[in-house]
């Protein structure tokens, strides 16, 4: 299974409709966390905003995952040791406040950490290969960040 | 005695960041969090939760309410020192914490690689500390000690 999210926030119809449009090209199945978006896809599955705790078990029965630049799903894939493909947010066609998605992506792609697509067809030809995960990490932040912040808790002002 | 801290953040990437840095901390601190979604609560089972009003820059007049409740809340919890990743509910709770006189700490979303976020700017005002995941970013007063990677 294919599990698209677009984060909590606010709708992406240009990847669902994308999606809709590659899905049955593809003998798989696509559940897609929607939002309250206009767009009505027709070959994909649809589920509404879900609970913390049942967005869990979706997602770790998901093969590969595909979504926004946004960084909970990004961090949740790499944990998870799920295959990513990120399709950032243009913020100029009003699908985020500002392009923090594209820079997101743009770090990403430098550092290897996931597949990144900015169009249909590079979503397209992605969603045909047999992906693997690129990243894998632990369970916490980096060690020096947490040290560095129980340091300075514990000083006495 | 063990010292006390406030760990929130927004619902999605600013809670699990938050999550990843805090989380290794509960050994050593009485952690209590606060989310702006009840459902993020069973994902921190056993601690102290608290739900925190959700607004963004469409429904600002919210940050009113949202304000007197974290004031309320630090001032119930006097806790030692209040941790955020943000985003503006986070921004509203270590400002009403820099009121109470607790020790504020703002860490920047990683998602902010080329400059800090406008709430990160806000709290650089006012927090005792601030934090980037970026180490381009670091200056003699915002710090770099690391990322939610490892």
């Amino acid at each position: 299974m294919i599990f698209v999210t677009i984060g909590t926030q606010i709708p992406f119809d240009r990847l669902i409709e994308i999606l809709d449009r590659i899905a049955p090209e593809l003998d798989e199945e696509i559940y897609a966390q929607v939002l309250r978006g206009k767009y009505k896809p027709k070959h994909i599955k649809t589920l509404d905003f879900i609970e913390p705790d049942e967005f869990e078990k979706v997602f770790l029965q998901a093969r590969l995952v595909v979504a926004h630049a946004g960084m909970g799903t990004i961090l949740s894939s790499m944990r998870k040791a799920k295959p990513l493909i990120i399709f950032p947010r243009i913020a100029s066609l009003g699908e985020h406040r500002n392009e923090h998605q594209s820079a997101t992506a743009q770090m990403i792609k430098e550092k290897n950490y996931a597949y990144v697509a900015t169009n249909e067809e590079e979503l397209r030809e992605l969603l045909h290969k047999n992906l693997h995960p690129l990243k894998n990490i632990g369970e916490f932040a980096s060690e020096n960040l947490v040290k560095s912040l129980e340091d300075f808790i514990d000083l006495n002002v | 005695m063990e010292r006390k801290i406030i760990a929130i953040a927004s619902i999605g990437g600013h809670w699990i960041q938050l999550l990843r840095i805090v989380r290794p901390m509960e050994k050593h601190y009485e952690v209590i969090y606060m989310c702006t979604h009840p459902g993020c609560a069973t994902i921190v089972e056993g601690k102290k939760y608290y739900l925190a009003t959700d607004f963004s820059r469409s429904d600002a007049w919210k940050l009113i309410p949202a304000f007197f409740s974290q004031l309320k809340i630090i001032w119930k919890e006097k806790p030692d020192a209040i941790i955020t990743t943000g985003a503006a509910p986070g921004l509203i709770c270590v400002f009403a914490g820099w009121l109470l006189r607790r020790k504020t700490i703002w860490i920047d979303s990683i998602a902010n690689a080329n400059h800090l976020s406008l709430s990160g700017r806000i709290a650089a005002l006012f927090v005792s500390r601030i934090y980037t995941q970026w180490p381009h970013l670091a200056t003699d007063k915002i710090h770099y000690a690391g990322d939610i990677f490892r």
